[in-house]
């Protein structure tokens, strides 16, 4: 791919790319967001045309109107959110779109042919053996866990016999192991001579795997080297275009406060299961950062959906509301166990959702629609029920400015903006009337280096400002880096409790994977 | 940039525009299958609409309540919501209209009309929370619940005009009259048409909405449900209230059809007096894109359509009644296929966009 760019509309999303993959290697393209990685592959994958520039595979210049076409030209993608019908099986998830027949049947238009599975499970059953990435071909596709699903959609490029592989954000989704899994899967696929195309910006795994790799900034390639012997700092700096502290040094905790969220044991979950959230007892002052580690799904997201709503779930005034909680809840100094969302909004605490696209934005509406989703019950942004435009227009230019959103322009639709910049308009949003209590979870998932850096200056900042931080994320470095106290989650309940750089790394990472204190 | 956005903003205004003709010409070609001259089914059709003040005043006079249906349907589509319950919250609030006029003929000139509005909002409301409630807090789906009690209001304001409020002077399926005091005057600029302070009322309605939307907290609240329950929920809105809020004024809105047609029209329930009112709101708002204002435009097409149609019976040779509602409907298929031509000009953009480049070796 030789000086490739492609525009849509004012915004330039590629100006000057240049990838240069040798057969047999794997290859990490990384950058932060929005600077053009996606859009790269999808036009070499046929979803888009460049503007300009060429695709050269092989030696020869290719230009395709389809994804069919760059299949046929061996060259397929696994995208970042799969590509899998859910209740079909595996093996017809794979032939999905490309049925074979018997021969017998050819007479018949290619729509009507009935489906050959014998033929198609013979050859998959070749390949897998010969890959080593086994599959239940036989059971729903939903029914597989994540790791499972991807080898699946690698099986099904494979299957059609393809010869260059493009590996979108392939481990966001994994749990650790199976992302130890996946790269032993990837280097035997290049033992096979296959070639790999890896979209990240884990840094670490560019590091562990690829053997070359393509930095990408702002639409345009600047670096493209081996990877052997940099490190890690020196492919961020990269990246972002200067020094970067992936470890933020957290200032000294300053004096506690008053405790702005208290749990007392509190248990959640449905009858007759086992309990989501067991015996769970927190407490979070003003002026420190609580952080809660753990692998995804021990609890985290149930935590976060009783905070959100308590009433809900412990006060039992919804009909037919299957999961229950009881306990006691305490936020800002009162009692929340009957509050709803909208009354517990009310009392002014900042929240970032986990997920940002379901739960934090409006995506088809401006950003100015979602910067007033939330604080429109703000008085500084009504009047008698009358929205103050101009009020709203003129905070969310000094938010968009205090954290460098980009584009800076209040009519762009949300789903156009980058993770990290959809983030960073939530962020803002949410420290719009300075809360006392900001829950936070996941802030940085999917967000590039420079973002990341940029928000956990903003969360030490609150602290500082004596505010009361609950960190919920799964990615430990953050929670390591951040919090004053570190809970670990396991099973739905607090493990075990460290006080900063108490623990590294591997002791936390013990009691997340269930480790007892005994056996460390 | 901004050139294309207002470019964008003119093809959103005229799609629906194209899309209506388009159905209106088609339906009107058939009619030379029935062994007409389409050019004069169409001019029949203009001139029984537009033809005379008089007839403009009953092509307005059947839009008054097209325009409130429409609302009916277009408020609770912001908040995510289908409200096919229109005809039966338009029922309930013509029969409160009914009984207010009947029962208090002594309340002096201008607070009689607001007290029998309120009270066809007031019915129509109610019963259109009825719905909401169960969508928001029961889990039921709206549109079920909406067609169900259609049914029911038919029957029970069938009933409470019989038994309750039944007309003395006359045989006919209807009630008694209403107060004098309470008759809407006509406007008289459209020689006998009925056309009463209720048109000005249902475009102020549409004004309102308008207004709510596009510069309130609550209509913002109403469009964060819409656009997404689960976001909405997470920044503190109470997503049931909204449902219920929404579904509680979209019937309301219906409920005040009854001012129209009792006050300004009948002065009497009359059973069955609505020709699907409410039905035809949906795609009157469906064609707007539930635009509260763009809806008034819709209304009048709608209207025009029912008033030109059903003048084919009379001024032509072989189109009868049905063949008028067979035109209605190919307007109403165009408005649904409408999103195909939206479909139709992404893809030719998209064609436009992905012109093969110039590869240099």
């Amino acid at each position: 791919m030789r000086g490739v760019a492609k525009a849509f509309g004012a915004c330039v999303a590629n100006r000057d790319v240049t990838i240069r993959v040798e057969r047999g290697t794997v290859h990490a393209v990384v950058g932060e967001n929005g600077a053009g990685k996606s859009t790269c592959m999808k036009m070499l994958y046929g979803l888009y045309r460049p503007d300009c520039g060429e695709i050269l595979i092989h030696g020869k210049a290719r230009a395709w109107r389809s994804p069919r076409d760059a299949i046929a030209a061996g060259l397929g993608m696994v995208h970042q959110h799969f590509m899998l019908a859910g209740p079909y099986t595996g093996l017809d998830n794979i032939i999905l779109g490309d049925e074979p027949s018997q021969g017998f049947w050819r007479w018949l238009p290619a729509a009507w042919r009935p489906i050959d599975r014998s033929q198609a499970r013979r050859r998959l059953q070749e390949l897998m053996a010969a890959y080593h990435l086994q599959v239940d071909l036989d059971v729903p596709v939903e029914t597989l866990p994540v790791g499972v699903q991807q080898r699946l959609e690698i099986l099904k490029l494979l299957y059609r016999g393809v010869d260059i592989l493009i590996l979108d954000e392939p481990t966001a989704v994994l749990t650790p192991q199976e992302v130890d899994e996946f790269f032993t899967n990837l280097c035997r696929l290049k033992d096979q001579g296959k070639t790999i195309i890896v979209i990240t910006h884990k840094l670490g795994e560019v590091l562990r795997y690829a053997d070359d790799v393509t930095v990408l900034r702002r639409g345009a390639t600047v670096a493209e080297r081996p990877v052997a012997g940099m490190t890690a700092p020196e492919l961020a700096e990269l990246m972002v275009g200067r020094v970067v502290h992936l470890q933020v040094a957290p200032p000294p905790s300053p004096k506690l406060g008053a405790e702005q969220l208290r749990l007392a044991k509190v248990t959640m979950g449905q009858r007759g299961e086992k309990p989501k959230l067991a015996d769970l007892s927190l407490v979070v002052r003003s002026g420190e950062i609580v952080g809660i580690a753990g692998i995804e799904g021990n609890g985290q997201s149930d935590l976060l959906r009783l905070l959100l709503d308590p009433g809900r779930y412990l006060h039992r005034a919804s009909l037919g509301q299957r999961i229950t909680a009881k306990g006691e809840i305490n936020v800002l100094g009162r009692d929340v166990s009957s509050f709803r969302a909208k009354a517990l909004r009310a009392l002014g605490l900042g929240v970032v959702p986990e997920d940002r696209c379901q739960q934090g934005l409006l995506l088809s509406q401006s950003l100015w629609t979602n910067f007033l989703l939330g604080v429109q019950r703000m008085p500084r942004f009504g009047r008698f029920g009358f929205i103050r435009r101009r009020q709203v227009t003129s905070a969310l230019a000094a938010a968009i400015k205090a954290f460098d959103v980009r584009p800076a322009d209040q009519q762009q639709i949300a789903s156009g903006l980058s993770g990290g910049n959809q983030q960073k308009l939530i962020i803002a949003r949410e420290f719009i009337g300075d809360p006392r209590l900001f829950i936070c979870a996941q802030p940085t998932r999917g967000v590039d280096v420079g973002s990341i850096e940029f928000i956990h200056q903003r969360i030490l900042d609150a602290r500082a400002g004596g505010t009361a931080v609950l960190l919920i994320s799964s990615a430990l470095e953050e929670v390591m880096a951040l919090a004053d106290r570190i809970l670990v989650f396991y099973d739905g309940k607090i493990v075990q409790e460290f006080r900063r750089g108490e623990a590294d790394e591997a002791k936390i990472g013990h009691f997340m994977g269930g480790g007892s204190r005994g056996d460390d | 940039m901004i050139k294309s956005r207002s470019k964008d903003a003119i093809w959103r205004a005229l799609r629906p525009v194209i899309a209506a003709s388009v159905g209106l010409l088609v339906g009107v070609a058939f009619t030379a299958m029935a062994g007409e001259q389409p050019w004069n089914v169409l001019r029949v059709i203009l001139k029984g609409a537009f033809g005379s003040t008089y007839d403009l005043g009953l092509t307005l006079f059947y839009t008054t309540p097209i325009i409130l249906t429409g609302l009916a349907v277009a408020l609770p589509i912001k908040a995510g919501l289908f409200n096919i319950g229109a005809e039966g919250q338009l029922n309930m609030g013509a029969l409160a209209v009914a009984a207010v006029g009947i029962l208090c003929p002594q309340v002096p000139q201008p607070w009689n009309i607001l007290l029998a509005g309120t009270a066809g909002f007031a019915a129509g409301a109610f019963w259109g929370s009825i719905p909401g409630w169960l969508k928001a807090y029961r889990g039921s789906h709206e549109v079920i619940t909406t067609i169900m009690l259609n049914f029911i209001a038919a029957g029970l304001t069938g009933w409470a005009v019989l038994a309750l409020l039944p007309s003395l002077d006359s045989q006919n399926p209807e009630s008694a009259r209403i107060a004098p005091s309470y008759l809407l005057q006509h406007f008289s600029w459209f020689g006998d048409a009925p056309v009463t302070w209720a048109l000005p009322m249902a475009v102020a309605a549409a004004i309102v909405v308008w207004v709510l939307f596009r510069f309130t907290i609550p209509g913002f609240k109403l469009t964060a449900t819409g656009l997404s329950p689960e976001a909405a929920q997470v920044s503190g809105i109470s997503v049931r209230f909204q449902q219920w809020l929404a579904l509680t004024l979209g019937g309301g809105l219906a409920g005040l059809v009854g001012v129209a047609e009792v006050m300004g029209n009948s002065g009497r329930f009359r059973i069955g007096f609505s020709p699907d009112y409410g039905f035809i709101g949906i795609p009157v708002a469906l064609l707007a894109r539930a635009h509260p204002l763009g809806l008034v435009f819709s209304a009048l097409l709608f209207g025009a359509l029912q008033k030109g149609t059903a003048e084919l019976d009379l001024e032509t040779t072989y189109v009868t009644r049905d063949l008028a509602a067979m035109i209605q409907a190919m307007v109403v298929l165009a408005v649904s296929a409408e999103g195909g031509l939206t479909l139709w000009r992404r893809h030719r953009l998209a064609a436009k966009s992905m012109q093969p480049t110039r590869v240099k070796d």
